[in-house]
C-alpha cells in the first residue's frame, strides 16, 4: 500500500473484480467487474436498490465484499474500513451534506484534516487555505458560515475537501439531488475539467440521464445487482440506457394531454409576503390556474418559490393580497380545502405531509378520518381506514412491510407515492404540487408524472412548482418562471424556449 | 455630604458590587451549560449539581479546613454528576431532558441527606480581593471585595471562547454540536466527546455551587440555590452559545438579583420585595425577546433537542 501514498499525485484508476456481496441469502451484489480508468468520469447508473450504495460501500471499505478484489492503482488492496480508504486517496462525497452547518468553510476544512493541529494558528491556516483555492478552478468563501451558502456552493466545498485532503479517487452520490439544474450543470462542469486535467477520477452515482451524457465518459448500469450494461457514454442513447437499467418492463409514459383548460380554479392577486429569512419580499401580482391545466413554476431554488407553497398551504400568513378557489376566499382551512377539493403535494412529504411516526394507514388516513360521509364523526373508524389503506398502497404500489410499520420506515419514493394516494384519491379539483420527484428513483418519477397528468386529465387545476426544468418542460401546459419572488416570465408549454426559460430564471430579463 | 454618606449613590455602588458578587454562580453554571450544550446536549440537572456542589465544597471545606480544597471537591462532585447525565443519554433512546431533571432533584436530595450534620458548622471562606483601595470611602471599599472566582470564572469564559474558535477540541466540540452525521463522516464518536463535554460542564456548575456556599451566602443550608441552575439555561440561550456573552449576561442577571436588596440598603422599605423577582421577570422577558415564530434561533447547535 505504499506505492498509493497521501502525497502522490494524479488521477487514480479502480477497478472491481467480480466483487459479490451478499447479505445473510439476499445478494445485494453480484459477480460485478467494473474498470474506472484513471482520469476518467464514470457514471453508475441504477435504480433504488440496484447495488450501486452496496458496490461504493464495498470500494470504500464500509463493507468487506463477500468475494471479488479490489484493485486501486493497478494492485490488488485489501480495503478493511474507510479510513485505509482515505490513506489509499480514495474519497466520497456522500448524497446529503457532511459539512458542519454552523462552522465556516474553513473551519470545516481544517478540522476535516486527520492531522488538526490541537492549537489552530488561523493566519497560518488561511494562508494555507488560501494557497490550496489559488490552485483549483473554482473557489468558495473561506470565512462564511456554511448555512449561509447556497446548495451550489455547499457542494463545490465538499469537493474541494476531498482535494483537499489529497483524494484523488472520487465517489460522487448523487452529487446534484439537492441541486438546481443551473447549479448541478456548473459544479459537474468543474469536476469534469478536474478530471481532464488528471487531477481526480471520478464515479457518480447518478438516476439522471441527461447529466451522464452531458458529463460522463463511460457508465456502468446495474439492475438488481448485477451489471446490466456498460459502454462509453457516447454509444449509447438514453433509450438504450434506461431499458439496460429497468429491464423487460415496459416505462410507465406520462398519459398524453387531453382536453383543453375550464373555469379557472385558483386565483392569486396582489399577494405579498416576506421570505424564509425575513429579508426579501415576495410579490405575485396575479396567478391563475384553470382546470383541466397544469401550471409549471420554473425557478432556481431560494426565489420564493417555497414560500409561494407555504402560502397556498396555509403554513405562512400573506401580508397583503388575495387568495380565491372558485372565486371564494381561501386561507387553507381544513374545511375549505374539503369542500373545495384542494389537495397538497408538498416538498420533502415525511415533513410536510406526513406525522412521520403515525403508522401508513393512519397516514393515508389523514384526509378522511373525522369524516362520516357528509358530516363530522367522533369516534374513528378504524376498520374502514384501514381497509381504504389497504387498497391505496395496493394501487399505488406502496412499498411497505405492513401497514402498521411507522410511515417514516418507508423510503422517500414509497413515502411520496403513500401521500400521493392519499391527496389523489377522491375528487380532486385543485391539486398543489412542489418537487414531487426530489431524490427519486428513474420509474418512481415516471409513476408520478403519469398520476399528475391524469389528475390534470381528469379535470383538475394543477399548479406544481419545481426546479427541474425537464419535469416542467414535460407536464406544464403553461410556464411562469419566478425570480426575486416574483413571476418574471411566462410562456405556453408547448413552444417554450428553454434558453429563454433559463435567462429569466438567472434574473436577467 | 460626609465622607462616609454617598446618598443615592449608594444604589448603583450596591448593583454593581451585588451584580459581581450576584452573578458568579450564575456565571460559573452558564458557563457549563454553554459546553454542554455546544457539544448537542442539553443538562438541566445543573441545578442539582450546583446544591450538591455547595454542600460538598462546605463539607470538604470544613473538614479540610481550606476553602480550594472545597472548591476542588465540588468539582470532583460536579464531573461526577455530568459524567452521569453523559453516559445515561448515550444510551439509545434516552433523552437528555428528562434524565436532566432527574438528576437534578436526586442531586438535591443527596445534598440535603449528606448535609444535614453540615448546617451548624462553620467552614472557611473563599479569599476576596480588594479592588477598593483607592477610594477613602467603607462603603466603595467593601463593595468592591470581589472573589477569586469571579476573576476565575472570567478568565474561563475567555478560554472557552478561545478554545471553540481556535483549538482542535473547541472545532470537535462544536462539529459533534451541530450535526451527529458530519461529526460520524469525520471519524469522531459524537457521545464521547458529549460525555466529556457534559462532565467538564458540571464541574463548572460544582464550582458554581461551592461559591454559594463558601462565600456569598456563605453557608450552607437547604435554601442555598434560588433556581440559578434552572435559570442559566435561559441564559445560555440568552448569550447565544458564546462564552463571552455568557459572562455579560450573568453580570447582568446577579444585577438585577442585586435590585432588591440595594434598594432595601438605602431605606426603599416598599414593595422592594418586587424587585426580588427582577431575575425571574428578566429571564420571562429575555426568552419572549429573543424568540421568533418565523426564525430559527441563530447561535443554536443543530443537535440539541430544543432546536431539533
Amino acid at each position: 500500500m505504499t506505492v498509493q501514498g497521501q502525497n502522490a499525485k494524479g488521477a487514480l484508476g479502480v477497478e472491481t473484480v467480480g466483487m459479490t456481496m451478499r447479505f445473510g441469502g439476499f445478494t445485494a451484489l453480484d459477480d460485478v467487474s467494473i474498470e474506472i480508468r484513471p482520469g476518467s468520469f464514470h457514471a453508475l447508473l441504477g435504480e433504488n436498490g440496484a447495488g450501486k450504495s452496496t458496490l461504493v460501500k464495498c470500494i470504500m471499505g464500509f463493507y468487506r465484499a463477500t468475494a471479488g478484489q479490489l484493485m486501486v492503482g493497478g494492485q490488488e488492496v485489501d480495503i478493511p474500513d474507510p479510513n485505509a480508504a482515505h490513506a489509499m486517496g480514495l474519497g466520497m462525497v456522500y448524497q446529503h451534506f457532511t459539512l458542519v452547518p454552523s462552522l465556516t468553510a474553513a473551519e470545516n476544512l481544517v478540522i476535516s484534516r486527520a492531522d488538526a493541529p490541537s492549537v489552530i494558528d488561523w493566519s497560518r491556516e488561511t494562508a494555507a487555505l488560501e494557497a490550496f483555492l489559488d490552485g483549483m478552478p473554482f473557489r468558495v468563501p473561506l470565512d462564511q458560515p456554511i448555512n449561509r451558502l447556497a446548495a451550489g456552493e455547499k457542494q463545490k466545498l465538499e469537493i474541494l475537501k476531498q482535494l483537499y485532503l489529497g483524494r484523488r479517487f472520487l465517489i460522487l452520490d448523487e452529487p446534484t439531488s439537492v441541486l438546481t439544474p443551473a447549479e448541478a450543470d456548473e459544479v459537474l462542469g468543474l469536476v469534469r475539467g478536474l478530471c481532464e486535467a488528471g487531477q481526480i477520477t471520478v464515479l457518480m452515482i447518478t438516476h439522471k440521464f441527461r447529466e451522464v451524457t452531458a458529463f460522463a465518459d463511460e457508465v456502468s448500469i446495474l439492475r438488481r445487482g448485477r451489471l446490466a450494461g456498460k459502454g462509453r457514454v457516447r454509444d449509447l442513447s438514453h433509450a438504450e440506457m434506461a431499458a439496460m437499467m429497468v429491464g423487460a418492463a415496459a416505462l410507465p409514459q406520462s398519459a398524453a394531454r387531453d382536453g383543453a383548460a375550464g373555469e379557472p380554479v385558483l386565483s392569486l392577486e396582489g399577494v405579498r409576503a416576506i421570505d424564509r429569512s425575513g429579508l426579501k419580499p415576495i410579490a405575485i401580482d396575479r396567478l391563475e390556474v384553470r382546470a383541466r391545466e397544469i401550471v409549471g413554476i420554473a425557478g432556481i431554488s431560494g426565489n420564493g418559490q417555497m414560500e409561494l407553497m407555504e402560502i397556498l398551504a396555509g403554513q405562512r400568513k400573506p401580508a397583503a393580497g388575495s387568495i380565491r378557489v372558485k372565486g371564494q376566499p381561501f386561507n387553507a382551512r381544513r374545511q375549505q380545502a374539503r369542500i373545495n377539493c384542494v389537495r397538497y403535494l408538498p416538498e420533502e412529504p415525511l415533513r410536510n405531509a406526513c406525522a412521520p411516526k403515525m403508522s401508513v394507514t393512519e397516514n393515508i388516513g389523514f384526509r378522511t378520518f373525522d369524516v362520516n360521509g357528509k358530516g363530522p364523526r367522533f369516534w374513528l373508524g378504524m376498520r374502514e381506514l384501514g381497509r381504504n389503506a389497504a387498497a391505496l398502497v395496493r394501487e399505488y404500489k406502496v412499498k411497505t412491510a405492513s401497514l402498521e410499520s411507522p410511515i417514516a420506515a418507508l423510503s422517500g419514493g414509497n413515502v411520496q407515492r403513500a401521500v400521493l394516494a392519499r391527496e389523489l384519491s377522491g375528487e380532486v379539483d385543485l391539486l398543489l404540487i412542489s418537487n414531487p420527484c426530489f431524490g427519486l428513483d428513474f420509474s418512481a418519477v415516471g409513476e408520478i408524472r403519469a398520476r399528475i397528468m391524469a389528475a390534470r386529465n381528469n379535470g383538475a387545476a394543477v399548479l406544481l412548482i419545481s426546479e427541474d426544468l425537464d419535469e416542467i418542460m414535460e407536464l406544464a401546459d403553461r410556464i411562469l418562471v419566478m425570480a426575486e419572488g416574483r413571476i418574471a416570465f411566462e410562456t405556453p408549454g408547448g413552444q417554450a424556449d428553454i434558453t429563454e426559460i433559463g435567462r429569466h430564471m438567472a434574473g436577467h430579463a | 455630604m460626609s465622607e462616609t454618606d454617598l446618598g443615592l449613590w449608594a444604589v448603583p455602588l450596591a448593583i454593581l458590587a451585588g451584580a459581581i458578587r450576584v452573578s458568579t454562580p450564575f456565571l460559573f453554571v452558564s458557563l457549563g451549560e454553554c459546553l454542554t450544550e455546544r457539544s448537542g446536549r442539553i443538562n438541566l440537572g445543573l441545578e442539582g449539581t450546583l446544591v450538591f456542589g455547595a454542600m460538598a465544597g462546605y463539607a470538604v471545606a470544613y473538614e479540610s479546613g481550606s476553602a480550594w480544597a472545597g472548591v476542588g471537591a465540588a468539582a470532583l462532585a460536579g464531573i461526577v454528576f455530568g459524567y452521569v447525565h453523559g453516559l445515561l443519554c448515550s444510551l439509545p433512546k434516552v433523552n437528555d431532558i428528562a434524565i436532566g431533571i432527574a438528576l437534578m432533584i436526586l442531586g438535591m436530595g443527596l445534598a440535603f441527606f449528606f448535609g444535614k450534620s453540615y448546617v451548624q458548622p462553620v467552614a472557611p471562606n473563599l479569599p476576596a480581593i480588594g479592588l477598593g483601595w483607592w477610594s477613602e470611602s467603607p462603603q466603595v471599599r467593601s463593595a468592591l471585595q470581589v472573589n477569586a472566582l469571579f476573576f476565575i470564572g472570567a478568565i474561563a469564559a475567555l478560554g472557552l471562547w478561545w478554545m471553540f474558535k481556535s483549538t482542535r477540541v473547541g472545532l470537535v466540540i462544536r462539529v459533534v454540536g451541530d450535526s451527529s452525521d458530519a461529526a460520524r463522516a469525520t471519524g469522531l464518536r459524537p457521545n464521547r466527546v458529549r460525555v466529556l463535554s457534559t462532565a467538564a460542564g458540571g464541574a463548572f456548575a460544582g464550582i458554581g455551587g461551592a461559591y454559594l456556599s463558601l462565600y456569598y451566602p456563605g453557608s450552607w443550608n437547604e435554601g442555598i440555590s434560588s433556581g440559578q441552575g434552572l435559570m442559566a439555561v435561559a441564559l445560555v440561550i440568552f448569550a447565544r452559545w458564546n462564552p463571552i456573552l455568557c459572562f455579560w449576561a450573568a453580570l447582568l442577571f446577579g444585577g438585577a438579583g442585586a435590585l432588591g436588596p440595594a434598594l432595601q440598603s438605602v431605606g426603599i422599605s416598599q414593595g422592594y420585595y418586587l424587585f426580588y423577582a427582577a431575575p425571574y421577570v428578566l429571564t420571562l422577558l429575555v426568552l419572549i425577546a429573543t424568540s421568533s415564530p418565523n426564525r430559527a434561533m441563530t447561535g443554536a447547535p443543530g443537535e440539541l433537542s430544543i432546536t431539533k
